[in-house]
């Protein structure tokens, strides 16, 4: 904090109101609903609530349909970070050593941010689909006959391609942040001392670059359990049926279709301690990021 | 990533290739092999990341007869001006009152609304955080941050059920305000006043000006910037806003463009020949603004991204 500061005393709080009336209101009280309400089953035809304690959470973990989930958002977390991640630094790498046209390459490389995951994912319905599809006539190219929305497989396969093609925009203008951060010094003593660019990538650039992957694994698990709603809804037109969903996805599936109140937050509240997991994972990175540099 | 950002180093220029022995600035073949190979791998990225929108936009000037028999298409069909001009002024949805126009109002009332909202009530809450010394600062500190622990996601059902008991289902104020809950904007100005040198407060409290004027007469032009870059970013968040807006709006008034989407692919499922290129039209009309706003502002864009993630 600032050596000088003002000594006011109400002014402070005049300047936090705002947020935190919003904190309160929109962030604590539905956290802690959603904490109280995973030890209760609430009946829905008398609106009574009945104590349990830990019976969601065992019910949630238990059943069938939410280890096939989690197994299923595992590998979707894992495909998605690990192929939009490679391709992204694969074209940062080289955005970054182009000497014309880095400009309009650029732009091409990461406008895709600026696409909501369900337009993006109404566009991967158009380019799978089982008539109009051209994805799907090159899969049939190769033998394959996909088919979105009826088998398991195939749908788990168009959505982790959809949410991939998504997020390499971002992962893009990270590493292209990262790179053009590594001092000139090194790069052209690397240079020197390395003749072959491929060797000089995998012992200078790339370790030099782990913080900013570590950051970006973080990023991308975020965004494969929590934005990749939108693409999911869509791809599966709103009929999960025999569908691959997310941990997210089934949260919502619960609870707002099925009306489980109490199993649905106790989804919430295995999530929740999930992302807190996740983010002091983050912040520790973090700390060791400034060490790198 | 603070450290290494030296500003003389960031222009990578310096990486041409080893140069021939001499120091002759012509490049030996070996640089040239590898440029080649560069602009190879950037335009297959650049294909991978355009063609889908391009097909999406092609096929969407294309009568659903067309496409239906023959697939998505590449080219310019004649149907254009009459497939936007139904996508945009007449109405669809159950009660056929609600068109484009009204969508798209709805999604820019939402990410204005967002962006603006976010920017005062996070740079507000920053200043007091930053320059004021105060009883329990740190525990408001601290009950801020907790806030980007949980994403809405994961609390959505009893978010739902606490504005449904506010009564501020379909209303923007249910749009809007729940969405700036997540403190990433207070975490980005928090950042930026720390970095903002202690001398202009000292040189400030000399002259008399007090925390008001402070604030207005050289904090936020300081931050002009770093705002606008805030605004930009905000402002996509907010119009890509998907389940929040899919939750709460259930009158067709205040249905967002994106929203509006989740309605397309409902009606697209019963149709015996859906209509692809409204389809289409409707996803490209959702992405425009927003994809125009980055195109636009990129350097400011990614400057913003990048140092608020810091």
């Amino acid at each position: 904090m600032k050596k000088v500061q003002f000594n006011e005393r109400w002014t402070p709080w005049l300047l936090l109101f705002p947020q935190l009336s919003i904190v309160a209101v929109f962030f604590m009280w539905p956290s802690g609903q959603a904490v109280l309400s995973s030890f209760y089953i609430e009946d829905p035809f008398f609106g009574r609530s009945v104590f349990v304690g830990a019976d969601n959470y065992v019910d949630a973990v238990t059943g069938s349909a939410y280890a096939r989930s989690a197994w299923f958002t595992a590998g979707f977390t894992a495909a998605i970070a690990f192929f939009s991640l490679a391709i992204a630094l694969a074209l940062a790498v080289s955005a970054d050593a182009v000497l014309r046209g880095r400009g309009p390459y650029k732009t091409a490389l990461m406008w895709v941010y600026a696409i909501a995951p369900p337009v993006a994912g109404l566009i991967g319905v158009m380019l799978f689909d089982q008539h109009i599809g051209p994805l799907t006539d090159f899969a049939a190219l190769l033998g394959w006959d996909m088919q979105i929305g009826v088998d398991y497989a195939d749908t788990a396969v168009a959505m982790t391609v959809v949410a991939t093609w998504k997020q390499i925009p971002i992962n893009f203008i990270f590493f292209l942040s990262g790179l053009q951060g590594i001092p000139r010094a090194l790069k052209e003593a690397s240079a020197i001392d390395c003749r072959s660019p491929a060797r000089r990538f995998w012992t200078i650039t790339f370790p030099l670059l782990a913080p900013t992957s570590f950051f970006l694994l973080v990023i991308n698990i975020t965004y494969a359990f929590f934005d990749t709603f939108g693409v999911i809804d869509v791809m599966l037109k709103g009929e999960p049926g025999n569908n691959p969903v997310s941990l997210v996805y089934k949260v919502y599936l619960d609870g707002f279709r099925g009306q489980d109140i109490g199993g649905s937050s106790a989804q919430s509240v295995i999530l929740m301690l999930a992302v807190f997991a996740l983010t002091v994972v983050q912040f520790r990175l973090i700390e060791r990021r400034v060490h790198y540099a | 990533m603070t450290a290494i950002a030296d500003p003389a180093a960031t222009r990578t220029a310096a990486l041409k290739a080893p140069r021939a022995a001499s120091g002759r600035p012509r490049r030996s073949p070996a640089a040239l092999r590898l440029q080649i190979y560069h602009h190879v791998v950037l335009i297959l990225g650049s294909l991978l990341m355009c063609v889908p929108i391009a097909v999406a936009i092609m096929s969407s000037t294309f009568d659903p007869v067309v496409i239906h028999s023959e697939g998505l298409q590449i080219g310019w069909g004649d149907r254009f001006v009459e497939t936007y001009r139904t996508v945009l002024f007449e109405g669809s949805g159950f009660t056929k009152e609600i068109d484009g126009m009204l969508m798209l109002g709805n999604s820019m009332v939402l990410g204005l609304g967002f962006a603006f909202g976010k920017i005062v009530v996070s740079m507000l809450a920053a200043y007091a955080i930053v320059y004021f010394r105060f009883r329990l600062a740190s525990l408001c500190f601290w009950v801020i941050f907790a806030t980007l622990l949980l994403p809405l996601e994961v609390r959505i059902l009893p978010s739902y059920e606490v504005v449904q008991s506010l009564g501020l289902l379909n209303t923007y104020t249910g749009l809007i305000v729940p969405l700036i809950a997540s403190a990433t904007g207070t975490f980005f100005f928090r950042q930026f006043f720390k970095s903002v040198p202690d001398e202009l407060l000292e040189a400030a409290r000399i002259d008399g000006a007090g925390p008001m004027r402070f604030f207005w007469d050289i904090l936020v032009p300081l931050s002009k910037t770093m705002m606008a870059a805030i605004f930009i970013i905000m402002f996509v968040v907010g119009w890509n806003q998907y389940l929040w807006p899919t939750l709460m709006t259930t009158e067709e008034g205040y249905f967002t463009i994106v929203r509006g989407i989740k309605q397309i692919m409902q009606v697209f499922l019963g149709a015996n020949i859906p209509d692809y290129n409204e389809a289409l039209a409707m996803a490209v009309l959702a992405m425009a603004p927003p994809a125009l706003v980055v195109m636009i502002f990129q350097s400011m864009f990614v400057k913003g991204l990048v140092e608020s993630e810091k």
